[in-house]
């Protein structure tokens, strides 16, 4: 059962991310984004983290994908729409990349790895946070300001010069 | 039961996706959208071996990943929204004011 959600949710991502890079409009890549986000959430359902889950959808849905659909409305895209793919050297690109997909693929699934996962592991938001504010302080400081800084260099450098 | 092997090739299917996107596509926004979408699969990973070895420390680092993209989107949109201000293109070959 757990199979089948997991190639359901992988195949709507794969389908999506697909569409991600080949939608010509960049509304339609960002609406396909936001379709593989949310399929990537319900993996992590099922990865038995559903505080993540929710980040997940909280921040990349509901923040940075309308950011990005707001930035796309805001800017006159309808030139940008128009222009085809360049033809040179895609044929090439597609092909190193499945070249280099079919390697890390055949490296996984030879690689053996320990199928069944460790038991009794229930990530709560109570131990990740106790986690998050003892081993993890430091890096979670630096974060904080890392964001400070991007919030105010965003204001700053989207600002009108006169 | 899943096999994390499953989630490890879904990743790297994902990864590579998001990498021919990079490659191939022009639109500065749908190169964006091409690096969230790689991000996004070093999170499966990282979810992945977390649940694989039962260790908190893959979903902190996951926590860290989403802040930090979301820090990285909000920069690269406002540069973005000046460069198209000036430049009027959204085509990454045309924009090459910092070349020397």
């Amino acid at each position: 059962m757990e199979k089948l959600f997991f190639l359901m949710f992988a195949a709507v991502a794969i389908a999506s991310g697909l569409a991600v890079v080949t939608a010509r409009n960049p509304v339609h890549s960002a609406l396909a984004l936001i379709v593989c986000l949310i399929q990537v959430a319900a993996l992590f359902v099922l990865l038995r983290s559903p505080f993540l889950a929710a980040v997940q959808i909280f921040i990349y849905v509901g923040a940075v994908m309308v950011l990005f659909l707001f930035v796309v409305l805001i800017l006159d895209m309808r030139k940008a729409v128009l222009q085809a793919f360049p033809p040179v050297k895609k044929r090439f690109v597609v092909g190193v990349i499945l070249v280099l997909m079919a390697q890390i693929l055949a490296f996984v699934f030879v690689t053996p790895m320990g199928l069944s996962p460790a038991g009794g592991w229930e990530p709560t938001v109570e131990s990740i946070g106790r986690m998050l504010f003892t081993k993890y302080l430091f890096p979670f400081e630096v974060v904080s300001v890392i964001l400070l800084a991007a919030l105010v260099a965003a204001i700053v450098i989207a600002k009108e010069r006169r | 039961m899943v096999p994390v092997t499953w989630y490890i090739a879904l990743s790297a299917v994902l990864f590579m996706i998001g990498a021919a996107g990079v490659l191939t596509r022009r639109n500065v926004i749908v190169i964006l959208m091409s690096i969230e979408l790689m991000l996004n699969s070093v999170n499966i990973n990282f979810m992945a071996f977390s649940y694989l070895l039962g260790d908190m420390t893959g979903q902190i680092f996951t926590i860290f990943t989403i802040t930090v993209a979301a820090a990285e989107v909000a920069v690269a949109l406002g540069i973005l929204i000046a460069l198209v201000r000036s430049n009027k293109t959204f085509n990454v070959d045309e924009i090459d004011a910092l070349k020397g």
